[in-house]
């Protein structure tokens, strides 16, 4: 085990920032630290790092404790949202900084910072100062001196949330066929579910201080085990007292198996997917049940505004019992106010 | 426009009348043996308080940015003292400390020492004062990085901080250097003026004056403006390299 | 961060380094101005203050600061509002210009307006002392001086602040049919008031208490043209403990002043603080 985290709590005056976590993650694994703003994932990577001390708990690193032991004692590579960039140094001299204060002898190093430079892309650019640099290419920069220094866990925290869709994306990628070359133990905090489905090995769903789930993408997001998982990791809809995803609703214009009727309110076409609002016969006061399909199949059933509609969930769809008097609705999933977040439960 | 009435004919005035007796008459002016023990004196001393200014005006800063405890907020006030007080009460307040009747027990009217305390308290406040704010600014991210790398405090202070705090530590101290050798009223009560031993250039101006010779006094005072202007030349240099690195 | 011994005996270390060195060269010397003021008691204070030399010194010394922090104000917030608005050629020069006074020594700064303003030889005084206006040895020429030197401190508070706030504003006055004046008077001038009043104090406390230009501009007689602090000098340099007292009272009164300034400045500037 590269990381083993025990009983590991923090809190800050009154606010309980961590309870009670217990986490494993494997060498050279890609794993993804997830949750709302607030949640307490920053603040775990940054025990992990040693840039905080936790009230209670151990952490261990490659088997070595290093609970006690501060940040420039445990060889973690750290990634800042905002590069965190030394300005006065050139970006050879950024990348160079963790091998200069290791007395390594001057040609190691500057053969090292040039190899690295090339990994990320960046050869071109070694003299020019940070300032000069765009945001991206900074935080390949920031990248590249972390892993200088052969870092035995590799930790970024939010590393794209300060930079442009599309640059996301393409660092998104760009991180998962890095550590596909390198294969350090990597971990990563966001709170964008996307990037999380798309990058990581294994995801670690955090909400209020507390794991709510781990496992990879494709468990979280199939088999969620709460509410709040499952709203976190993509679009839900209530249906019959369950939460469930919209794309996996059956639609027909005509009555079938146990199917509710209802009305098409709502008709709306973004980009690929057409969304539906069916407001249900039975219930006049709840939120209408949203349904996507594609364009073809809206066309292929002649949808349209006003027409009588009946909907199940699919066979072998996801479901999770709703247990919380206020149902999360495709709307909102991003859990902002505590009150509205339901109770972990097991379907 | 009336700024120019204000400023700049009476400083062209001063170099006007140091070149009044002609080349060699400045050049003798300049280099009489007492006008120049009062400048290597006035350039020695302000070089040293410099130093020790660069030194103990950033620690002041540290403490007051990075520091918490009570009663910091009276050392702000207590930092400005030498910038808003009259400079014959500097003098005066020196004197009961550093004079005689000194409760230290200690004599150093008419001494060197005596210019040496004088400049330190008039420029006490310059590189504390441009050093405070870049140091709030520093972003708390950077020192975290350079901890994550490996580095102990004393490394990152070395090799982050300060190339940071360069800059404002230069501003400051060509502030203090500058407001060091124009210094006069604290002196005229705490050294004694005496020639050759603590005479510094400002009190030789005067006593020019007094003398009625003004172009020897203009020949040291331009001396003091061509200084003045080197300085305020540096301080454009600085400010225009330092928006490279933001 | 992880607190380490290290960490706390540094931070230790260095409060008492600064607070000692702020001790001694600082705080305790002024406190003993104090305590010399009132080393006899409260009486020869008063006796000293009722002195037709101080009560004329002091009245001297506040009016001409008056007038140079009028002078200050007027044309320090045009000469700030040309650099930061307007561009035309010379306006690095004139930028670097404004510091320029506050590097100058007094010294060179009575200098200066001696050889202008004199009488007999001065360039422009003659003339001016023809046409009755006396500037060296009189109360102008103090007044002159006084500005002079504390000038650029309205100018640096000013600037920043107006860099700051932008043009926008003063767009949206113009836009909504205000002429220049009003611009400035409504918009401009609120905007800018607390960095005003903060120059506007300095430059008050500054020209309380110029000392070298005005003795050589001033000529320093008493009753006539001697301000605040050429009496300080002038006592100090006497016998006798009445013109000690004197000296140590018009200095004590300086340094309050200056004190009372500097609280009124700190407490408007709540912005310079900490981090952490």
């Amino acid at each position: 085990m590269s990381i083993k985290i025990a009983g590991v709590g923090k809190r800050f005056g009154d606010f309980i920032a961590l309870e009670d976590i217990d986490l494993d993650i494997a060498t050279g694994e890609l794993t993804a630290l997830l949750g709302p703003s607030g949640g307490g994932k920053s603040t775990l990577l940054r025990i992990i790092a040693g840039l905080e001390v936790a009230d209670s708990g151990s952490v261990e690193i490659e088997g070595v404790d290093a609970t006690g032991l501060p940040a420039q004692k445990r060889n973690v590579g750290f990634v800042f949202q905002h590069y965190a960039a030394f300005r006065h140094l050139t970006v050879a001299g950024n990348v160079g900084f963790g091998l200069k204060i290791r007395k390594r002898p001057r040609k190691e190093i500057a053969a090292r910072v040039n190899e690295l430079l090339e990994l990320v892309h960046l050869s071109q650019f070694a003299d020019r100062l940070p300032a000069q640099l765009s945001g991206g290419q900074r935080q390949r920069m920031a990248l590249a001196r972390a892993l200088a220094i052969e870092p035995t866990v590799l930790l970024l925290d939010e590393p794209f949330g300060a930079l442009d869709a599309n640059v996301r994306k393409e660092l998104r990628a760009w991180l998962r066929r890095l550590h596909d070359e390198v294969h350090v133990t990597t971990v990563f905090v966001t709170h964008d579910q996307e990037e999380a489905l798309d990058v990581a090995d294994r995801i670690v769903v955090i909400n209020q201080g507390r794991i709510e789930q781990v496992g990879p993408p494709d468990e979280l997001y199939d088999h969620p085990t709460s509410e709040f998982v499952m709203s976190f990791l993509g679009p839900v809809t209530t249906l019959d007292g369950n939460l469930v995803r919209p794309h996996d609703l059956v639609i027909e214009t005509h009555p079938f198996g146990d199917a509710f009727p209802g009305r098409i309110e709502r008709f709306n076409r973004v980009g690929f997917e057409v969304r539906l609002d069916v407001r249900l016969i039975q219930d006049d006061v709840a939120p209408p049940v949203l349904v996507t399909l594609t364009r073809a199949d809206a066309t292929a059933k002649a949808l349209e505004i006003g027409l009588s509609v009946w909907i199940a969930p699919v066979a072998g769809a996801s479901q999770v019992r709703i247990t919380t008097p206020v149902a999360p609705t495709a709307d909102d999933l991003d859990v902002s106010s505590p009150a509205s977040v339901p109770e972990p439960t097991f379907t | 426009m009336w700024f120019s009435l204000l400023v700049l004919i009476p400083l062209t005035a001063v170099l006007v009348q140091a070149s009044a007796g002609g080349w060699s008459a400045y050049w003798d002016a300049l280099t009489s043996p007492q006008t120049l023990a009062a400048l290597r004196l006035t350039v020695g001393q302000a070089v040293l308080v410099t130093a020790v200014n660069v030194i103990m005006g950033t620690a002041i800063a540290w403490v007051l940015v990075r520091d918490q405890f009570r009663g910091k907020q009276l050392l702000e006030v207590v930092i400005d003292i030498p910038f808003a007080l009259p400079t014959i009460v500097a003098g005066l307040v020196l004197l009961s400390l550093y004079g005689p009747s000194s409760p230290l027990g200690v004599n150093w009217a008419n001494t060197r020492v005596a210019v040496f305390l004088a400049f330190l308290f008039v420029t006490l406040p310059f590189i504390v004062r441009t050093v405070q704010p870049v140091l709030l600014e520093l972003e708390h991210e950077v020192e975290e990085a350079a901890a994550s790398l490996g580095a102990n405090r004393l490394t990152t202070f070395r090799l982050v901080i300060l190339p940071s705090l360069a800059p404002a530590i230069t501003s400051g101290a060509a502030l203090s250097f500058c407001r060091a050798i124009s210094e006069y009223g604290s002196l005229v009560l705490l050294s004694g003026n005496l020639p050759y031993s603590t005479e510094v250039a400002s009190v030789r101006i005067m006593s020019s004056i007094e003398g009625d010779k003004l172009t020897e006094a203009a020949a040291v005072a331009s001396i003091l403006l061509v200084v003045a202007l080197i300085v305020i030349v540096v301080l454009d240099l600085i400010s225009r390299r330092v928006a490279r690195y933001a | 961060m992880h607190d380490t011994t290290a960490h706390r005996v540094t931070r230790w270390a260095l409060r008492l380094i600064v607070i000692g060195y702020l001790l001694f060269l600082v705080i305790w010397p002024v406190a003993l101005v104090a305590a010399k003021t009132f080393a006899n008691g409260l009486a020869p204070v008063i006796d000293a203050l009722r002195q037709p030399e101080v009560i004329f010194a002091f009245q001297l010394t506040l009016s001409a600061a008056f007038w140079a922090v009028v002078i200050n104000t007027i044309f320090g917030v045009g000469i700030s509002v040309l650099l930061v608005r307007y561009t035309f050629p010379g306006r690095r020069a004139l930028n670097a210009m404004v510091d320029l006074p506050l590097s100058v020594s007094p010294v060179v700064v009575g200098l200066a307006l001696v050889l202008v303003y004199n009488g007999r030889t001065g360039w422009l005084g003659q003339g001016l002392e023809q046409a009755g206006l006396q500037v060296i040895y009189a109360p102008p020429g103090i007044i002159m001086a006084t500005a002079f030197v504390s000038l650029p401190l309205v100018i640096r508070e000013v600037v920043p602040v107006l860099q700051e706030i932008g043009t926008e504003q003063e767009q949206a006055a113009r836009s909504l049919g205000a002429s220049g004046l009003q611009t400035f008077a409504r918009i401009t001038l609120p905007a800018i008031k607390w960095g005003l009043l903060y120059g506007v104090v300095l430059s008050l406390a500054r020209s309380l208490g110029e000392f070298g230009a005005v003795k050589i501009v001033s000529g320093g007689v008493a009753m006539r043209t001697q301000t605040a602090t050429l009496l300080v000098e002038e006592r100090y340099q006497q016998f006798g403990i009445v013109n000690s007292i004197t000296a140590y009272t018009a200095a004590f009164i300086l340094a309050l002043i200056a004190v009372v300034a500097l609280i009124i400045i700190t407490s408007l500037r709540p912005g310079r603080g900490t981090s952490e």
